[in-house]
């Protein structure tokens, strides 16, 4: 069975493939209004979050589905103790799909062993967020006109913001990609992924500061540093304002930068920033209900 | 037992200098009711010294825990007194239950009953990582 788990699972003619589709479902939402119909997407969020859950939620509605599920684990009976191998043989007696959001790395590839239906993995911790991946690689394609020749420059907590490794991963293998990895220290990307952009002959430089660097970017990708993921509060106060986007730091910046931003934000990048028409953060948003519409209709299909 | 004649049973042989007791602990033969000689530091022409165990019984063998330790041993196979077959050990792919994943983040931290699975990342290095949570598990480690 097919799930969604890791980006690199999937091929570059697949992930090519849900952007044809999704490029579909926005040129013609009413054909795939009844896609769906009958069908039950469970969306089973151990961890609080507000756009992932609700951008699946709203990606079964517009397929003609239905969504059930919870979103806080104190809420099921995982408080109970039960584990994730147990929930999923449970709840996919009832749902056709299954998005699935936990703090523990690799809790959906557990789910995945056990499930009888497919598994979209919705965050995992600071490990993989494959699905924000599929909204970030739309909104390159649809932004930039093309998925190579790209400088990509990362900005902010690179060690435990999984939406950069999962997009490393996803843009390593198009060709004549370089990544700018910007980060205070304490905060680069980790080891794993290091050595695999290494083993994969792509080129990556790892700095400091994002103004040295901006000018050269065709894309600057800027995350937030995540007060969950950090065990000592002084820590997460000494970085959270490492980096933050004005509109005087823009100024060196390529007049076809195209901004992006996985959201929520805090403060790193200023409000002033939005109506830059370089900033794409909101349509990033937009993008990850419809490629979160592809990816279902994929998975069921698969599941057939 | 006379360590030098096994009638059916193992000689893990070649483990480097230093390892035995590794592989001993790993294979769990501190729980066997069967005679276990661990030789440390026997001369070798090719590898100046090594260590050597023998059991002398025909347990089963998790050649993937010995692979891991040290890829460079080999298991002689011994039944009726005569060597019946020698292993040659390659890097395991994959090693099962042996390691335990680092990352306090990792699923396998808070659920116990997941067995830990590594799987081989860079076999130079011999450098393996978590399958679920992908932490790199260095020999140091």
């Amino acid at each position: 069975m097919r799930h969604m788990l890791d980006i690199i699972d999937w091929s570059l003619d697949e992930l090519d493939a849900l952007m044809d589709t999704a490029d579909d479902i926005i040129a013609h939402p009413d054909d795939y209004a009844d896609a769906c119909r009958r069908k039950k997407l469970a969306t089973l969020f151990y961890e609080p979050s507000t756009r992932t859950r609700l951008s699946f939620e709203a990606a079964m509605i517009e397929l003609g589905g239905q969504t059930l599920g919870f979103a806080d684990a104190s809420a099921s009976s995982v408080s109970k103790g039960e584990s994730v191998a147990d929930t999923v043989r449970t709840v996919g007696c009832y749902a056709d799909i299954i998005a699935m959001r936990h703090s523990k790395e690799g809790a959906p590839t557990v789910a995945a062993n056990f499930s009888p239906v497919p598994i979209i993995n919705a965050g995992d911790g600071g490990h993989h967020h494959p699905t924000q991946t599929l909204a970030d690689l739309l909104t390159i394609r649809r932004e930039k006109g093309r998925m190579n020749q790209l400088v990509i420059g990362l900005c902010g907590d690179l060690q435990f913001g999984r939406t950069v490794h999962s997009l490393m991963n996803a843009m390593a293998r198009y060709k004549s990609i370089r990544f700018v990895l910007v980060s205070p220290d304490e905060l680069r990307i980790p080891e794993y992924l290091r050595e695999g952009m290494k083993s994969l002959g792509v080129p990556f430089t790892e700095v400091e500061r994002l103004e040295d660097v901006i000018g050269t970017l065709d894309i600057l990708y800027m995350t937030r540093v995540q007060r969950e993921r950090f065990f000592n509060e002084a820590d997460y106060v000494r970085l959270k304002d490492s980096y933050i986007l004005t509109p005087a730091m823009l100024r060196p910046a390529r007049k076809d930068l195209t901004v992006m931003h996985p959201l929520p934000r805090v403060n790193e990048i200023s409000v002033a920033v939005d109506n830059d028409p370089r900033a794409c953060y909101f349509k990033q948003v937009l993008y990850g209900k419809y490629m979160r519409e592809a990816l279902i209709l994929k998975l069921l299909e698969a599941a057939k | 037992m006379n360590i030098n004649e096994i009638q059916d049973g193992y000689v893990i042989d070649h483990i480097h200098a230093g390892g035995a007791m590794r592989i001993y602990r790993y294979l769990g033969l501190d729980k066997l009711d069967c005679s276990v000689a661990i030789i440390k530091n026997a001369k070798s022409e090719r590898m100046g010294r090594k260590d050597i165990i023998k059991i002398d019984e025909l347990i089963p063998l998790n050649l993937e825990i010995i692979s891991y330790i040290d890829a460079g041993a080999t298991v002689n196979t011994i039944k009726d007194g005569k060597l019946i077959d020698k292993q040659h050990l390659t890097v395991p792919q994959r090693v099962v239950g042996v390691l335990k994943c680092k990352n306090p983040r990792c699923i396998t931290q808070t659920e116990q009953e997941i067995q830990q699975v590594f799987v081989l990342a860079d076999a130079e290095k011999k450098q393996y990582r978590c399958y679920y949570c992908d932490t790199i598990h260095k020999p140091e480690d």
